[in-house]
């Protein structure tokens, strides 16, 4: 393992996260009006996680990310569980807990039979 | 948009994106005396605290995964103190993507702060000096904000500094719970693991896009693009890192363009 590589991006992080957060507060005394860079700034993050979330929870439990057909079912089942249970908004620790342990079957199930 | 129901604190580790949109609204200023104490602000930050340790514990979890040692988790945790972008630069940093990367990945993450910071400065005492402003601004994370924002009147640098500790104590605690427990369990459980940060980002996800039609509209199009760069030979050569912010920009600034989000006239 790199540590000069992992410290320096942990660096990188913190300040990309920390500065972000601090300048506005210490400089402006004003808030933004332009309506379309407040609209841009507020969709960010869903579009964001959503990119993040898809494809990739698929291949999310094979283990060296790429396919493997009963690694994919079980990121499949997995998905659909955490979907079905946000709609139903439920908690943050039990959807995720949820598709995992759904994921977990499956897989051991497929082992099984396949 | 209608103005959503306050984020209750107890439901905040699932409320993270609803505050993107209550950054949009600043209270009137007044210029009274805060009277919340710094014992307040503890208490207040109690029910984060509680929502901050799973996911730090995922978070810790997902480190320790990619084959980094706990230590690194909680460095992460202790320096960067927030969500989205420490599960993204970890992803990054396991993947061995470039410095740049990381960069403009976290930063693109991250811009909502700067709106989230500039409504807490109208929120917060005139007389707080630059240092207690710069201090404090470290613990504004989504959650952080958006229980300040819910106080009566303007809020002081006691009660911040409480409202910030009970949650980053939990988050540092939960960080490494998550990486130094994971060592411990087998193969087959620690693989399935691996879907737990997807799940939770469906969960923080698909409340909102129920809710309202443009966040919805706004992640499917994301998420096609996001598609078509994984499953097109030429386009999928492109990292991570960069398929993420060209998802995030192409589809905020069409929903931006299409459904700006009007100014709440109520606060």
């Amino acid at each position: 393992m790199n540590y000069t590589y992992v410290l320096l991006s942990i660096l990188i992080m913190a300040l990309v996260t920390y500065l972000p957060r601090m300048l506005p507060l210490v400089l402006f005394r004003k808030t933004i009006e332009n309506q379309f860079i407040k609209s841009f700034l507020a969709y960010v993050p869903y579009a964001v996680l959503g990119a993040m979330t898809f494809p990739g929870i698929l291949f999310s439990t094979s283990p060296d990310g790429g396919f493997s057909l009963i690694y994919f079912l079980g990121g499949l089942a997995g998905m659909l569980v955490a979907m079905v249970l946000a709609y139903f908004n439920r908690g943050l620790l039990l959807v995720a807990v949820s598709s995992v342990v759904v994921a977990f079957i499956m897989q051991e199930l497929l082992g099984f039979i396949m | 948009m209608d103005r959503k129901e306050k984020t209750h604190p107890a439901e905040s580790d699932s409320a993270e994106l609803d505050s993107a949109e209550e950054n949009l609204t600043a209270k009137a200023p007044e210029e009274e005396r805060s009277h919340l104490t710094f014992r307040r602000g503890l208490r207040d930050g109690l029910p984060i605290c509680l929502g901050y340790l799973s996911v730090a514990f995922t978070f810790g979890m997902a480190v320790v995964e990619g084959g980094l040692p706990p230590w690194v988790a909680v460095l992460i945790s202790m320096t960067c103190f927030t969500g989205t972008g420490q599960f993204a630069g970890i992803a990054l940093i396991v993947s061995g993507g470039t410095y740049i990367e990381m960069l403009v990945t976290t930063f693109i993450i991250n811009i909502r702060y700067m709106l989230m910071s500039l409504s807490l400065s109208q929120k917060i005492e005139k007389r707080m000096n630059g240092i207690e402003r710069a201090l404090l601004s470290f613990g504004n994370t989504d959650e952080v904000f958006a229980v300040a924002m819910q106080q009566e009147g303007k809020v002081g640098a006691r009660y911040l500094s409480g409202l910030i500790l009970t949650p980053y104590l939990g988050w540092t605690l939960g960080t490494l719970l998550g990486a130094t427990v994971t060592g411990f369990l087998p193969f087959a459980i620690r693989s399935a693991l691996g879907i737990a940060i997807y799940g939770m980002f469906i969960s923080i996800i698909i409340p909102p896009a129920r809710k309202m039609k443009s966040v919805a509209i706004v992640i499917l199009i994301s998420v096609a693009i996001s598609c078509l760069f994984y499953w097109t030979p030429v386009l999928n050569q492109l990292s991570d890192g960069w398929v993420i912010i060209i998802c995030a920009v192409a589809a905020s600034a069409f929903a931006a363009w299409k459904f700006p989000i009007k100014e709440d006239k109520q606060s």
